[in-house]
């Protein structure tokens, strides 16, 4: 019955640092499903990032393709990619990444500058996304009148604005304390069980683990899957 | 379109952080001030100068020399030949005379009222038509001379810059001694760097017998020219040049005025390049600073070109405030600055005021303009390239 959403086959990922070959990823294979909510985990430099920007075109691999809902993304090219981001997939970070001189409201609209929607109908979407994570109240706050909870909250609202299919979570609840981050979690959970996201979420906490469909272990740019209780 | 709105989005966007990284763009808005500033202030002595000499001479007047003189020290003609002069064709007549004027200059030492150094100072001997023969020159205190008395009047300018020249004090050049009786104006031109006295007494004073430098003569029409001077290179009697006064100090203003450009233009393009690096250092440094936004804007889908975009205007916007607070300095400060300086062509001062004209503050912007497209480039090019996943980790 579920869908692929992207598949990633024989993924390599190498960097070159000065005359040193760093093997991040190596020949990975995986299938994600769309509306599932995946939590990756594994130990510090393990390649978890890596691998979460290539399912967002952030990052291109070395070798292998990457598709994410069609779009091959290992053959785009960097303007091309940045169109489909625009569209198809939404980033939440551990440190939110918000502008610090817009309102809440005007950087969840941010997304919205890239499509042709009037600017009335930018800020009606921007409410509505306000209004899904709980903030319809703190519009014309500026983040640094917020929460740590609340930032990543209006950073959520910015990564589901343009309604893509996908959000990446690196980290989500990384920088928040564990009444806040189970609340952060319980979002994400109602983004995919109501609004039918995908989410992959990379997490060093087992907690987090736990408000995911499943979870995928890394090694060394390996993955091994476990089931989790 | 979406390019432009996404460019024009990032742009403001950045424009608004601004304010937060001043500290790091007063670099490059100092150095582009300080090129501008510099830049003004040299070609204004050029602005001023030419704009001195140029205002003293209209084209319906003559100055006639001997022929092969390139300004009136050099030159000499008799009072024979002076008459033929003012009575060939093509020049005015007020009744029966010739609107002309026969002149004699020398040079006398004059205490500077600053320093109290001696400069040369023209003391020119003229007749009852010199001041008509000037459009711009009258007297504007005090009366004229009389004539066959020792009486000077001074230029306006003159007076401000050298001692002892108010009306009423006496004044000893070599043997001689001087009343001064008046003060003209001759709006701002070289001829207030003058003294003027009546002809026949400096010739006396001076033992120059009956000879004069130049014949100054009105012009019917400023085409007469033609007339004037085929006529005299027609008569045996004379061997002179017939140049129109514009001409003449347009000449005499050339020597200085473009020695002052061969400085001032090569000065400004040196400064100009180490403007530059400076405005590259800020851009860079910005670049660096805004790196987070930018990656976040570039991973939520703003294309390079944005970027590109946001950076070069903001380098641009940089330089030009730049710009504006050296041109506005450069105004305040030296704009009208009077000096005087050595004018070569007649070996005596000149006096004349800076001139920050609306041109030279245009060309300095052009400047500013261009130090920030060039200073921004490079820097617009490094943050539109930013790997975005790579900057992404080191935030
Ligand atoms: N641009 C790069 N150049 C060289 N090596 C890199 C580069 N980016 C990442 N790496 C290396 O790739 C490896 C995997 O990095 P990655 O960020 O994917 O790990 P991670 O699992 O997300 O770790 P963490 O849990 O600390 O975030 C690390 O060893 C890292 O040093
Ligand atoms: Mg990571």
């Amino acid at each position: 019955m579920a869908e692929t959403l992207a598949t990633l086959q024989g993924v390599s990922r190498v960097y070159q640092k000065g005359k040193e070959r760093v093997d991040v990823l190596h020949e990975l294979d995986l299938e994600i499903n769309t509306g599932d909510f995946l939590a990756l985990m594994g130990p510090s430099g393990s390649g978890k990032t890596t691998l979460l920007n290539l399912l967002g075109g952030l990052d291109k691999p070395t070798a292998g393709t990457v598709n994410v809902g069609g779009a091959i993304l290992s053959s785009m090219s960097n303007s091309q990619l940045s169109n489909w981001r625009a569209t198809h997939v939404g980033f939440i970070f551990q440190f939110y990444n918000l502008l610090p001189v817009l309102t809440a409201r005007k950087n969840v609209e941010l997304p919205l500058l890239l499509t042709n929607m009037s600017a009335k109908e930018r800020s009606r979407r921007a409410e509505i996304a306000l209004d899904i994570v709980g903030l319809a109240d703190r519009a014309s706050h500026r983040p640094r009148e917020l929460s740590g909870g609340q930032e990543q909250r209006v950073a959520i609202a910015r990564a589901i604005v343009s309604d893509p299919q996908l959000l990446l979570c690196d980290e989500p609840t990384g920088d928040l304390d564990r009444a806040t981050a189970d609340e952060i979690l319980k979002l994400l959970q109602t983004l995919n069980a109501e609004h039918g996201k995908t989410i992959i979420m990379v997490t060093h906490d087992a907690q987090a683990a736990d408000y995911a469909r499943r979870t995928l272990h890394m090694d060394k740019g390996k993955l091994e899957a476990r089931t989790t209780a | 379109m979406k390019f432009l709105n996404q460019a024009i989005a990032v742009t403001l966007l950045n424009l608004r952080n601004l304010p937060q990284r001043a500290g790091g763009s007063v670099v490059a808005v100092v150095g582009v001030a300080a090129v501008v500033l510099v830049f003004a202030a040299v070609l204004s002595m050029a602005t001023g100068f030419e704009r001195t000499m140029l205002l003293a001479g209209s084209d319906d007047t003559a100055i006639v020399l001997r022929s092969g003189s390139t300004a009136e020290l050099n030159s000499g003609l008799s009072n024979d030949q002076a008459l033929i002069i003012a009575n060939a064709p093509g020049i005015l007549r007020d009744g029966d005379s010739p609107v002309a004027s026969f002149e004699l200059y020398v040079v006398v030492d004059v205490a500077k009222r600053s320093t109290g150094d001696q400069a040369n100072v023209p003391l020119r001997g003229v007749q009852a038509f010199a001041i008509d023969l000037r459009h711009n020159v009258k007297i504007s205190e005090g009366r004229m001379f009389e004539e066959g008395k020792n009486e000077l009047v001074v230029g306006r300018a003159a007076q401000s810059e050298f001692a002892g020249l108010d009306i009423g004090n006496e004044i000893r050049f070599g043997q001689t001694s001087w009343t001064v009786v008046g003060t003209f104006e001759a709006d701002g031109s070289v001829s207030e760097s003058e003294l003027w006295t009546d002809l026949r007494v400096l010739q006396a004073m001076y033992n120059r017998g009956s000879s004069v430098q130049s014949v100054r003569v009105r012009l019917l029409t400023p085409e007469s020219i033609k007339e004037l001077s085929d006529a005299l290179a027609d008569d045996p009697r004379v061997d002179v040049d017939v140049l129109s006064e514009k001409d003449y100090y347009a000449g005499q203003a050339g020597p200085l005025s473009q020695f002052i450009k061969i400085v001032g233009y090569p000065l400004t393009i040196l400064m100009a390049i180490g403007a530059v690096f400076g405005a590259l250092n800020s851009m860079y440094a910005s670049v660096s600073v805004r790196g987070k936004e930018i990656a976040t804007l570039r991973a939520l889908g703003f294309g390079p070109f944005s970027v590109l975009i946001s950076t070069i205007v903001e380098s641009t916007l940089l330089s030009l405030i730049g710009g504006i607070i050296g041109g506005a300095l450069a105004f305040a400060v030296f704009n009208g600055f009077r000096v005087s300086t050595l004018n070569g062509a007649s070996f005596s001062q000149v006096v004349f005021d800076f001139a920050v004209t609306p041109d030279l503050l245009a060309q300095g912007l052009l400047a500013a303009l261009i130090i920030g497209l060039v200073g921004g480039l490079f820097p617009a090019i490094h943050a539109a390239r930013l790997p975005v996943a790579q900057a992404l980790r080191e935030l």
